[in-house]
């Protein structure tokens, strides 16, 4: 929590002020015993109505009063609360972009959105019912024991006694129930996961007669989750019982003191009135405060994984801007090998090559060989666990990321469109691109087409993660939208693999006409992807086995020729 | 309402097994509530025994405070035990209602959960059924008390004095108006704070899901930018909605306030006229400050009710769902020979749109038959028929001679082994996952199965080996060794027909060669439906079926569709021709 206390700065004002006047509002409730009191001591007993009626109302002019003041703690507290909330949103959304690609694998997805929606949701719960109410309960609960001390020594301690004993009931079942539902949270988590899982894998599932066992395996899993929470139930039903018991004791032996002490002419009959009274207090004030404290701690324990995930040290993106020999290779790596954070094995071993300026560089391999890892790096990505990633002569972690992503475009393996028209997204690399600069790139990458099949055109609307368009539209799509900034380098990671092989045979011609302009990698799976490229690396297990052309691979590296064999054993056949 | 009730007396099925125990906790709950509304009339007894100097009634005293101690002791017991006896019903209806929805799941036609989003019925099974229970019967018994303490209330101050019984029973009805007024303001209020509210969490779904992208562009100060103006508009909205909310507490404890003064006033004047002990005045103030209490708990209460009505009525909608029929003669024993006859077979999953039509087709055991075309053709459609996920619309599938609708489901597909292109794996260990379709198998032939499959090899590298626990939405696999294991299941199943939907790109070509391999030794002898995407599968196959638009076009041979010059050679010629170039 304290992490987040910068948050409330802004703030400073209405975390004193909603305090204060639910302060005072506790304070003018604390006084109408006393009023009652006065009213059966010296109204009654001197039969004095015009005593009473003023009374009464000045017990109006306290309720008046009390909801004025309630009414403007609770503005300074939402906005507090509010204020804080979105300033906590906003430096948590700003932190999961400033994350690096190892963070956020190592984070995931859902648990930043996670951080982002539900628990500064409940952070601002928090925020909001602490400024209202953890001062005022326990202030009417010690208040009603101060002035019951004002109004009887003797009597009070019972309230003393009384307070202290609540407190350790209260608390008491709190903490051992509190970790106890978070047990049964656990295991409904359990049974949500089961029957999610149930409904992703249904085919399979059926296809494998697993109907049955699944039933068994839920309803026994939905056994121990109720046998649970009968237990936890158990618990956590005591407390209003035994606060009850607890108050009521408190109220005899008010009733058996008081009895002696007016007898004694020690204590009015309306001071016993008022400290009964105040009793009543202190147990609806404490209850209020028992639950307020349930909420805190969930509260607390959001702020906690919020601050955990701020702790996290943003990735480096300053550095000096490099003046680079005209002459260097576009980019260059010396000996770099690079493990995943965790993984045992490295992806990439000890890999050597350059790619001159204006030169196409095919990067090719099978599943899990280290190709989308070598672009990522090419990218800056990740920065390599060995050796070193030149860019343009310079190493390139020594340039300042925004240099860095001026200076060149990624086309993802999964590609994806954001919300909005389709000429908003083709602006996301360049936000002052004209229509003509988009059509161009649109050209390029085979997806004019796409633009002019639809009504609107350019002013399409892509709905969410751009469902409105085929797999393959977005792929090229996205390569619009990379080729909008017209960087130095274009990297294609596996981007073109739901294209059917006369589309991509298109958009490599379309691409070759540009080199010379730019530097292109293009990484993928399949042979006639690569194999028109200046310069392919074959990459197995993470070593780089082979580069060369097309030709020079066929011939001396092994792995390449079995590759291109496996995917043109069909020209074999329509050849005969 | 109609509706409401309906969904009531649906509910009450699985009330009625508890109805004892329901009966119980609601005399309990009477008890609880007069026991403890009787305490404040003893005090203020006690009160009166205590006027003045020399004057204290202590025998009267001593027994008002055995009587205080009796009815607490019951209070608190009834109390516990109400709370323990709901605790326990609502927990069990919400178990059986899940049971039953779970097994309801099982037993759904696909043509259901198809047209559902998961997330979506997983609500329905665990939130809305919890919702529904905690609303419900928390209500019910809250509802309960809150009016018998009301009615109490009234009774015992009625007793006491009717005049200032009558006052306090016309104010406050104000607080209740007021807190209505209130939350009738707000409700758009906090509609608007939820709509913006989802819009964020869009923009926050689309781009934390994207960060790789964002950064990978360098955006993202612009996407800063966007979220930062939908924040501050949240902000506003929240704050607005927050505050006029909790205008409630303060208005009606103000009215209570007014209620509290009137009572003062009008018992004071009736303790002077005679008409009233001091300590009746002080337990009429008692009940004044108790008696709005309930009232808010009540109004609370009802718009819950209404909550979990709903909630109830989501839950029994998919309770209703018709299951799949099982006809009265079924075949039981698994497929023989594998010969498969598809006879005029119709299909479509909506009416309006008729897919298959007059689709006939021969399969001898042990045939090939590829299945091409171009993405969303409805490839996948031939499986569900042929795997009864879906029944055909006209026509008759036979399998070993026996119309499978007429084939008890189990024994189909346990004869049937399907590799699906979506691979997917459930919560357990490696051993669990491969052993899915057979699950007393022995370790020997769970190995045995993953090395026929290529798996064995990366799964001994798994932090525990065959114990590794994976997660159905695992990063931990790539897609190819996903797609390895789910193939090692079929190996270890020896199933007599084959449905494979072979993977476009997940799988690396070196291993896919290997894989080949497998299934080719797999297939020897069995009839196998293979989706098709490499050019050797198809050119081997017995017959290919070629589909577009969800229609079966074309078929035959390849040499035969080829010679036809038709959609097949067009489709050729644009796929694979394209790589020789």
């Amino acid at each position: 929590m304290k992490k987040l206390l910068p948050f409330l700065k802004k703030y400073r004002k209405e975390c004193f002020l909603a305090p204060f006047f639910k302060l005072l509002e506790a304070v003018f409730e604390l006084f109408v015993p006393i009023v009652v009191a006065s009213i059966i001591d010296v109204g009654l007993a001197a039969g004095d109505k015009a005593f009473i009626i003023r009374r009464v109302l000045l017990m109006i002019l306290l309720g008046l009063v009390g909801f004025g003041v309630a009414v403007t703690a609770q503005f300074f507290s939402a906005k507090a609360a509010t204020g804080f909330a979105a300033a906590v949103r906003s430096k948590v959304f700003a932190h999961a972009q400033a994350l690096s690609f190892s963070e956020i694998d190592r984070l995931g997805v859902p648990t930043l959105i996670n951080r982002l929606t539900g628990d500064v949701n409940q952070l601002q719960t928090g925020v909001n019912l602490f400024l209202r109410l953890f001062l005022r309960s326990p202030f009417i609960v010690f208040g009603a024991m101060i002035m019951a001390f004002t109004l009887d020594h003797t009597a009070a301690r019972i309230f003393l006694l009384v307070i202290v004993l609540l407190f350790i009931v209260v608390f008491a079942i709190m903490l051992l129930s509190i970790p106890l539902y978070k047990k049964v949270q656990a295991r409904t988590d359990t049974l949500l996961g089961r029957t999610r899982e149930n409904l992703t894998g249904i085919r399979v599932l059926r296809a494998f007669c697993k109907e049955d066992a699944q039933i068994a395996a839920f309803e026994s899993e939905n056994r121990a989750l109720v046998g649970f929470q009968k237990f936890v139930g158990k618990i956590s039903a005591l407390m209003n019982p035994l606060t009850l018991v607890l108050v009521n004791l408190a109220v005899v032996q008010l009733i058996r003191m008081g009895a002696v002490r007016v007898d004694a002419g020690l204590m009015t009959q309306g001071t016993v009135v008022a400290l009964y009274n105040y009793m009543s207090q202190i147990l609806v004030e404490l209850i209020k405060f028992a639950n307020l404290i349930i909420t805190l701690t969930k509260s607390f324990a959001c702020a906690d994984r919020i601050a955990v995930l701020l702790d996290i040290p943003a990735r480096e993106t300053a550095g000096e801007t490099v003046m680079a020999a005209a002459d260097a290779p576009a980019v260059s790596f010396d000996d770099v090998s690079f493990s995943y954070d965790g993984a045992g094995e490295p992806a990439l071993r000890h890999i050597t090559f350059s790619a001159k300026k204006g030169e196409t560089v095919g990067v090719i391999g099978g599943t899990g060989s280290g190709k989308s890892t070598l672009a990522a790096l090419v990218a800056r990505f990740y920065a390599p666990t060995d050796g070193t990633v030149d860019f343009c002569g310079e190493n390139i972690l020594h340039y300042p990321e925004a240099e860095l992503r001026r200076r060149m475009a990624v086309v993802l393996q999964k590609s994806v469109l954001f919300r909005g028209t389709l000429r908003e997204n083709m602006q996301w690399e360049k936000t002052d691109a004209t229509d003509g600069e988009i059509e161009e790139a649109l050209r390029t990458a085979q997806a004019l087409e796409v633009v002019q099949s639809k009504a609107a055109g350019l002013d399409e609307e892509v709905q969410q993660g751009g469902r409105n368009f085929s797999g393959g539209q977005r792929q090229r799509l996205s390569i619009a939208r990379a080729l909008v900034k017209k960087a130095e380098v274009l990297i294609l990671d596996d981007s073109s693999s739901a294209l059917d092989y006369a589309t991509e045979a298109k958009l490599r011609a379309a691409l070759a006409a540009l080199s010379g302009q730019m530097t292109l990698f293009v990484i993928s799976q399949r042979a006639s992807a690569v194999m028109h490229a200046d310069k392919i690396l074959v990459l197995d297990n993470g070593e780089l086995v082979g580069v060369g052309t097309h030709e020079s691979l066929l011939r001396d590296c092994a792995v390449y020729r079995e590759i291109y064999a496996s995917q043109s054993s069909k020209e074999a056949i329509v050849d005969a | 309402m109609r509706e409401q009730r309906l969904t009531l007396k649906k509910v009450w099925r699985y009330i009625r097994p508890h109805r004892v125990l329901l009966l119980l906790s609601l005399v309990l709950a009477l008890v609880s509530v007069f026991a403890t509304l009787s305490v404040p009339i003893l005090v203020g007894r006690a009160i009166d025994c205590m006027v003045g100097i020399g004057s204290v009634d202590f025998e009267g005293i001593a027994r008002i405070v055995l009587q205080i101690l009796v009815l607490i002791g019951a209070a608190a017991l009834s109390q516990w035990l109400v709370q323990v006896i709901h605790n326990r019903i609502t927990y069990h209806v919400v178990q059986d209602m899940r049971n039953a929805a779970f097994e309801r799941l099982q037993h759904l036609p696909l043509k259901y959960l198809d047209a559902h989003p998961a997330g979506e019925i997983v609500s329905r099974i665990i939130t809305d059924a919890e919702q529904f229970a905690d609303g419900l019967l928390m209500g019910f018994s809250q509802l309960f008390t809150g009016v018998m303490t009301i009615l109490g209330t009234i009774g015992l101050m009625v007793s006491l004095h009717p005049l200032i019984t009558l006052v306090v029973i016309l104010v406050t009805p104000l607080s209740l108006f007021l807190s209505k007024y209130i939350s009738g303001k707000t409700f758009h209020m906090f509609r608007e704070q939820s709509a913006v509210r989802g819009d964020q969490t869009a923009l926050i779904e689309e781009r934390v899901g994207n960060l790789k992208l964002l950064q990978a562009m360098g955006q993202e100060e612009k996407s800063q930018e966007q979220f930062d103006a939908l924040n501050e508009k949240l902000r506003a909205c929240s704050l607005k909605a927050i505050f006029f909310s909790s205008l409630t507490n303060p208005s009606t404890r103000f009215i209570n306030a007014l209620s509290y003064a009137a009572v003062g006033l009008i018992g004071a004047f009736a303790v002077i006229d005679g008409g009233l002990t001091v300590g009746a005045f002080s337990s009429l103030l008692s009940y004044a400050n108790q008696y709005a209490k309930p009232f808010n708990e009540v109004t609370g209460v009802i718009t819950e009710l209404q909550n979990a009505i709903a909630c109830a009525a989501r839950v029994f909608e998919l309770l209703e769902q018709e299951t799949e029929k099982t006809p009265a003669e079924v075949r039981t024993l698994p497929l023989q020979t594998g010969t498969v006859s598809i006879e005029d077979v119709q299909f479509s999953y909506t009416s309006e749109r008729p897919l298959i039509e007059h689709f006939s087709l021969e399969v001898q055991t042990g045939q090939r038959i590829a299945i091409v075309g171009p993405t969303g053709c409805g490839k996948t459609t031939l499986i569900n028929l042929l795997m009864r996920f879906y029944d055909v619309g006209g026509g008759v599938i036979r399998m070993d001679g026996t119309d499978i609708r007429a084939m008890q489901r189990t024994a189909l597909r346990h004869s049937i082994g399907m590799v699906l292109q979506d691979t997917w794996l459930m919560t357990g260990t490696v051993r669990e996952n491969i052993a899915l379709g057979r699950p007393d198998a022995t370790m020997e032939q769970v190995t045995a199965a993953a090395k026929a499959a290529f798996a064995d090899g990366f799964i001994r590298q798994l932090p525990q080996g065959y114990d590794t626990v994976l997660q159905s939405d695992n990063e931990m696999l790539s897609q190819g060794q996903k797609q390895l294991l789910s193939i090692a299941r079929i190996m270890l199943c020896e199933p007599t027909v084959l449905i494979l939907d072979e993977a476009t790109s997940s799988i690396d070509t070196r291993t896919e060669v290997k894989i080949q391999e497998a299934f080719e030794k797999l297939m020897v002898g069995k009839t196998s439906f293979v989706v098709a995407h490499r050019l050797s599968t198809i050119v081997s196959a017995d017959k290919i079926l070629v589909m577009k638009d969800g229609n079966i076009i074309e078929s035959g041979t390849h040499r035969e569709l080829l010679e036809k010059n038709g959609f097949y050679t067009h489709l050729y010629k644009s796929q694979f021709a394209g790589s020789a170039n």
